[in-house]
């Protein structure tokens, strides 16, 4: 990697880490983590089946918070601050800007959520009181949840280049309810004809398919995760965070910051 | 050689949202800046000091013209380890201690890892902040941060420095720092450009000035010639309770302050002037000749186009 972009990630990290707001919010996930062992204490038989799936989603929806969070504010902010000048005015590609900012958030997410993550299973660890071989899919799902931040941050920077943090977020969020629906939207397409099936085409097929990268209630059945899968989606989120921060790149590259 | 061109350098930004129109920031702009000159960048709030600095930092694109720094167009990625910046009222990641903050730059700027700590603990020394270099820089104070912003600027010891109002909101001490910063600055042989309203500080400080408003240079001159200009007057203080008869018979503009009086008169009476002294038996403290000041240049460059024409008819000013 480009020295300098490691730079910025790892003060983009230093700063995430520093920031208050990421520690509410990582203690918030254990809290919930907490809740699922309550629930699976009163649960009969289901305990395993409750702490998976109610621990993942907070991971998921934590991380997604954070991402959109902090992911608003990470070009916005020192545009605003004005932190960037200084930054640019050294010999600091903005693209290399760019990419810095993303690899610091996606690797404050990564190391979030292994934290996060180790909360889930000591809570499946304290209702089942020992691992089965089948808990290894539940790294699987991690893994897939880690995907869904790198495609949730790289457009939460997209959408940051040109617009406001607000409205930056909106879209972000948006995009994330939308693209949990994917599968859906995909059915709803092949059942609709004419102008309205070719625009449910079309929306299904750019939007994000975060649908595909959740595989929470299939691992806390225990089911297997199939080898393709994993292949496919690997390259699918990778593509489109690429795609999206070459958007936000382009964007930023030709921005006057006033 | 020249350290900075300034080739015609425009820019307009489009305002309105429905119908976009659009308002020019920047008019043409064409400078020069030789090599380990100190050249400051005058004019009103809002009249393109920053509009200017940003375009040649990169941060703002020219809608037309273009720039060299050091010889190197301002888009080559190789002006940028060759130039320090400090923003107008600098703002850093406020979570970082001044110490990591410099450390960050110094990486950004290429600074090879040995001898890169040695070189922010010398630049924070120089700047007065050894002692809280390990305090996070949200606990620094206005005049803190603009230290740290000057460390970070020449921390990498760049040739060409640009500094967008460096004395805004310093107190006097502070003010006094920063000048004494440019002085050795302009000791070492760097170039630096600063923009500024306090004529004071441009005054005591630059080889050259050049005056901007509403987007417009209005002038450019050195400040030896811009304050040596003699006005055929001289100024006359003395001690005495009240200003003698003699003297006012003589033409002179006076006023008594305690017991002490400044009288300002033709240069042709200045003998006259002295000999009512003697005369009276006054203690005399200063004789200087009236000299044009740089405030004068301002102000003549601020005003509209053809008041000026007209001042210049009748041989005001520079």
């Amino acid at each position: 990697m480009n020295s300098r972009i490691g730079y910025i990630a790892f003060n983009t990290f230093r700063e995430a880490v520093r920031d208050r707001v990421l520690y509410n919010l990582i203690a918030f996930a254990l809290l919930l983590s907490g809740a699922a062992i309550l629930v699976g204490e009163i649960s009969i038989d289901i305990e395993r089946l409750v702490v998976v799936n109610l621990g993942l989603t907070a991971v998921s929806l934590f991380g997604v918070v954070i991402a959109i969070f902090i992911g608003i504010g990470l070009v916005s902010k020192e545009i605003d601050k004005r932190t960037l000048y200084t930054v640019l005015s050294r010999p600091v590609r903005r693209w290399e800007f760019v990419v810095g900012k993303f690899f610091g958030l996606t690797g404050t997410l990564v190391v979030n959520t292994f934290l996060m993550a180790i909360g889930v299973f000591l809570a499946l660890l304290y209702v089942a009181h020992k691992f089965e071989k089948t808990d290894g899919w539940v790294l699987v799902a991690l893994y897939f949840i880690v995907l869904q931040f790198l495609i949730v941050c790289a457009l939460a920077l997209f959408f940051s280049s040109f617009s406001t943090p607000l409205m930056s977020a909106v879209f972000t969020f948006a995009l994330f309810v939308i693209g949990s629906l994917a599968e859906d939207l995909r059915g709803f397409a092949r059942i609709t004809h004419g102008a309205g099936g070719w625009l449910a085409t079309a929306i299904a097929y750019v939007v994000p398919n975060f649908s595909a990268l959740n595989v929470i209630s299939q691992v806390a059945h225990g089911d297997a995760v199939p080898g393709r899968l994993i292949l496919y989606n690997s390259v699918y989120a990778l593509l489109y965070s690429a795609m999206a921060i070459a958007g936000a790149v382009l964007i930023f590259q030709r921005r006057n910051l006033k | 050689m020249t350290a900075i061109e300034i080739l015609d350098l425009e820019k307009s930004y489009l305002v309105g949202f429905w119908r976009k129109r659009p308002k020019l920031a920047l008019r043409p702009l064409r400078l020069t800046i030789e090599e380990g000159e100190v050249f400051g960048f005058l004019g009103p709030n809002g009249a393109g000091k920053t509009t200017t600095l940003k375009l040649l930092m990169g941060l703002v694109f020219p809608t037309a013209g273009r720039a060299r720094i050091l010889g190197m167009e301002i888009d080559d990625p190789r002006v940028k380890s060759q130039i320090g910046f400090l923003p107008e009222q600098p703002y850093f990641y406020d979570q970082l201690s001044a110490r990591e903050l410099l450390n960050y730059y110094g990486q950004l700027s290429g600074m090879a890892a040995k001898g890169r700590s040695a070189r922010v603990e010398q630049m924070l020394a120089r700047v007065g902040l050894s002692d809280s270099a390990g305090m996070q820089l949200r606990k620094f104070s206005k005049g803190m941060l603009q230290r740290v912003g000057l460390a970070q600027a020449i921390l990498h010891d760049p040739k060409v420095v640009f500094l967008d109002e460096p004395m805004s909101g310093l107190d006097p001490m502070g003010r006094r720092e920063v000048r004494d910063l440019i002085q050795q600055m302009r000791s070492e042989g760097k170039t630096v450009f600063f923009s500024t309203h306090i004529l004071s500080d441009a005054e005591a400080l630059c080889d050259r000035v050049g005056v901007i408003h509403q987007g417009e240079l209005r002038g450019v001159g050195a400040v030896a010639e811009l304050t040596s200009g003699k006005q055929g007057k001289v100024e006359i203080i003395f001690c005495a309770p009240r200003v003698p008869a003699g003297l006012a018979s003589l033409g002179a503009e006076a006023r008594v302050s305690g017991d002490m009086v400044n009288a300002v008169l033709p240069e042709e009476r200045q003998d006259a002037a002295l000999e009512v002294l003697r005369r009276e038996r006054l203690k005399l403290i200063s004789l200087t000749p009236v000299r044009s000041s740089l405030e004068e240049y301002y102000i003549q460059k601020l005003r509209p186009a053809e008041n000026r024409e007209e001042e210049n008819r009748k041989g005001v000013g520079a």
